[in-house]
């Protein structure tokens, strides 16, 4: 077989053979290794400036997640609000219209809509993370990145649908004249405590997955179990007041109601908008920690 | 001078099982959990099946910039693991590896093409998993198309190009990479002829535009023409290092020696995966049993004995026979066996065999890759060197010529010659 290049083809032959590119022949080398690798400990500390310099790849994957999702659908991207309308249509019906669940003097289909945009979002995202590692056994195995990219595009491709199903929330706040107050400020400090929290309990369930297989089997029922404990087709206030702590300890129950706070200008419950953000901070840290001890050993067990 | 790579004492681990048993469940965690206390009390190993294997042992080496080193080796030697190593994959266990260059790694070729996006979508994907910026990425895609030579399919989902189209649009991604340190794993064992030709004539101008190059590779030809120095890992172990000449003419003589018959008694690690194991392979001559050698005259029959783990899988064993180079000489495969042919096969043993004939292969070392395709389209394993047997040459068949034949076979073709007179009427 010939080695040479003067035989191979067109487009070789259209570039000069030997390039006169800058690289020298010996380039000259740093000092420091740019990289040394070595066995970790499992206290090392969470990359994030590696993360940031991979920003792009970050951005492509999750592109790769819209694009692929809706390929060959006929409603494409349509879907991302369809998904949380008919929900809401369905829970309207039985829930609003049937059971006569209370929605705090707001129309419960818009009631519904506000806190289904947001769990959409977050269940849509936490399933998708939580696959996300072992979905992309052939990337780790093969390439080096920093693994958190993984899991974060696919919460990022999950917010890319919330966006989208916010125009149908806007259609439905001018159609039942719903008039917007400065509480609104605190929507994009919302949207991303939701990310945060999606993104913990994400890199979590990923790295868990790797391990144990048993996650993707239990995510399901877990999500279902969230759904029915965070207040999402109901308010906060239908619980029976001793109760009612125990629904903040879910992180969620503070962000869902702090939706319908910003949206509808109703007072804000700071209580358990606080305790909402800081178990997302601690689900964050701790997250980061167990993917970091695990990160090491994903291309050998994937 | 300074090195661009240094490895140093670096070793890697692997407990078996790791990559092939089934994963850990949580039921199991927490039986372990319970369990292991109590053994330890009673005086047992804490660690369950602690059975563990060295990949890599105690590897020490420098790379120049703009060296071009070959790594050599049998299966399982470690190559495979010292590239992941380099490329951050996987993490060493002890020792340490000093990068002073960016390094970029292509250990397969196509990693992340995603078969519903269009051939552009995945240059732009594909680039970015490689790790090429998005401005970098538009500068060269010009050069990419045109290299690939898929302009016309660009907006076309990469599901519907031909096996040669997304090789070379994979590969025309991964040779624009423009790191210091170009890491490469077998990514020329596929794809065909031109295309073989293309990505060797590209990495030669990789070479010599001054990058430095570390390639695993099982194509001699390759290597010796590559490279110019070579590192042999034996069982995780370097084995020898040096001139592509010496070390690749000792690897051949004594690696690749006899092993024209093997026996793997172990099911648990015998090669093959959760689908099948291979428990035997042999190449051996047929008919006359005085002599026990194989000659350039002497049929060969080719053995394996295998356990199906899928019940119900159409199998199909691919076998290619490569000079001792690497280049490929022809394949066959079982899949128009008269019996079997398009039938399920049942769990348990096999035993397939097939001959070649006697008159047509050339003298000199062959050696034996073994794929099994089940289904008709899903390759379930993959082993190269699963056997390599010698070829004598016979003294009836040699003549007055005494160097080797030319070509990669030596079929015995019926001539005829005939007196036409002395002068055409």
């Amino acid at each position: 077989m010939a080695i040479s290049t003067t035989d191979s083809g067109g487009p070789l032959k259209s570039t000069p053979k030997f390039p006169l590119k800058s690289q020298p022949s010996s380039p000259i080398l740093p000092d420091e290794p740019l990289v040394i690798i070595k066995p970790k400990t499992n206290w090392s500390a969470l990359n994030l400036r590696e993360v940031w310099a991979q920003r792009e790849l970050l951005y492509f994957l999750t592109w790769r997640d819209v694009k692929v999702r809706y390929k060959q659908t006929e409603l494409g991207i349509a879907w991302a609000i369809l998904q949380p309308f008919l929900t809401m249509l369905i829970f309207t019906i039985f829930f609003g219209r049937l059971a006569g669940v209370p929605s705090d003097n707001i129309p419960y289909p818009i009631f519904a809509y506000a806190g289904l945009l947001p769990w959409t979002f977050f269940s849509n995202a936490i399933s998708n993370s939580g696959n996300s590692l072992v979905g992309s056994a052939h990337l780790i195995t093969k390439v080096y990145f920093p693994r958190m990219i993984i899991p974060g595009a696919a919460v990022a491709a999950g917010l890319v649908d919330f966006f989208i199903g916010l125009v149908m929330l806007i259609l439905l706040m001018i159609f039942y004249g719903v008039m917007v107050t400065w509480s609104l400020l605190m929507f994009p400090i919302l949207v991303l405590l939701t990310t945060l929290l999606a993104l913990g309990t994400g890199m979590w369930l990923s790295a868990l997955n790797v391990k144990y297989r048993d996650v993707r089997f239990a995510l399901p029922f877990l999500i279902q179990l969230w759904m029915f404990i965070s207040p999402i087709i109901y308010p906060a206030s239908f619980l029976p007041a001793k109760f009612r702590w125990l629904l903040s300890l879910n992180p969620l129950t503070g962000i869902i109601e702090g939706y319908r706070s910003a949206l509808f200008g109703l007072p804000f419950n700071w209580t358990a908008l606080a305790v909402s953000a800081a178990i997302t901070l601690a689900v964050l840290g701790y997250a980061s920690y167990t993917f970091r001890r695990l990160e090491k050993s994903f291309a050998d067990i994937v | 001078m300074k090195p661009i790579v240094r490895v140093e004492n670096l070793s890697k681990q692997y407990s078996i099982g790791t990559r092939e048993a089934a994963y850990d469940t949580l039921r199991e965690s927490i039986v372990e959990a319970v369990r292991a206390p109590i053994r330890r009390l009673r005086g047992g190993n804490g660690r369950r099946n602690a059975a563990t294997v060295w990949a890599l042992r105690d590897v020490n080496f420098e790379v120049a910039p703009g060296e071009v080193m070959g790594i050599i080796g049998l299966n399982g030697a470690g190559k495979s693991t010292l590239l992941k190593v380099l490329s951050r994959i996987t993490e060493p266990t002890t020792g340490r590896v000093e990068l002073y260059g960016r390094v970029a790694s292509l250990l397969e070729v196509g990693t992340g093409f995603h078969g519903e996006l269009t051939g552009r979508e995945n240059l732009y994907l594909n680039g970015a998993i490689l790790g090429m910026k998005k401005a970098e990425i538009d500068r060269k895609f010009d050069q990419i198309v045109d290299f690939a030579e898929i302009e016309k399919f660009l907006d076309t989902p990469v599901k519907r190009y031909s096996s040669g189209m997304y090789m070379r649009l994979a590969f025309a991604v991964a040779s624009h990479l423009e790191p210091e340190v170009l890491v490469i794993d077998e990514v020329l064992a596929v794809g065909d002829a031109p295309f073989q030709k293309k990505c060797l004539g590209k990495m030669s101008d990789v070479a010599m535009e001054g990058r430095t190059v570390l390639f695993v590779s099982h194509n001699m030809v390759a290597i010796k023409g590559l490279c110019s120095r070579v590192v042999w890992l034996d069982e995780g172990e370097i084995q020898a290092e040096g001139r592509p000449d010496e070390v690749v003419s000792n690897y051949l003589k004594t690696a690749l020696s006899m092993q024209a018959h093997q026996v793997w008694d172990d099911i648990n690690t015998a090669p093959g995966n959760e689908q099948i194991r291979i428990l035997q392979a042999s190449a051996r001559p047929t008919g006359d049993s005085t002599t026990d050698s194989i000659t350039v005259s002497t049929q060969v029959v080719m053995e394996f004995e295998y356990r199906n783990l899928v019940p119900g899988a159409y199998l199909n064993l691919s076998v290619i026979i490569k000079t001792e180079e690497g280049y490929p000489i022809f394949s066959t495969g079982s899949g128009w066996e008269p019996v079997w042919s398009r039938q399920p096969y049942p769990a348990g043993l096999f035993l397939s065999r097939f001959y070649i004939p006697a008159d047509l292969l050339n003298d000199g070392t062959h050696r034996v890759q073994l794929c099994v395709v089940k289904d008709e389209h899903e390759i379930i394993f993959n082993i190269e060197d699963v056997l390599v047997f010698d070829v004598q040459d016979t003294p009836e068949r040699r003549g007055a010529w005494f160097g080797k034949w030319i070509g990669a076979v030596r079929p015995n073709l019926k001539w005829e010659t005939e007196f036409l007179g002395e002068e055409r009427s």
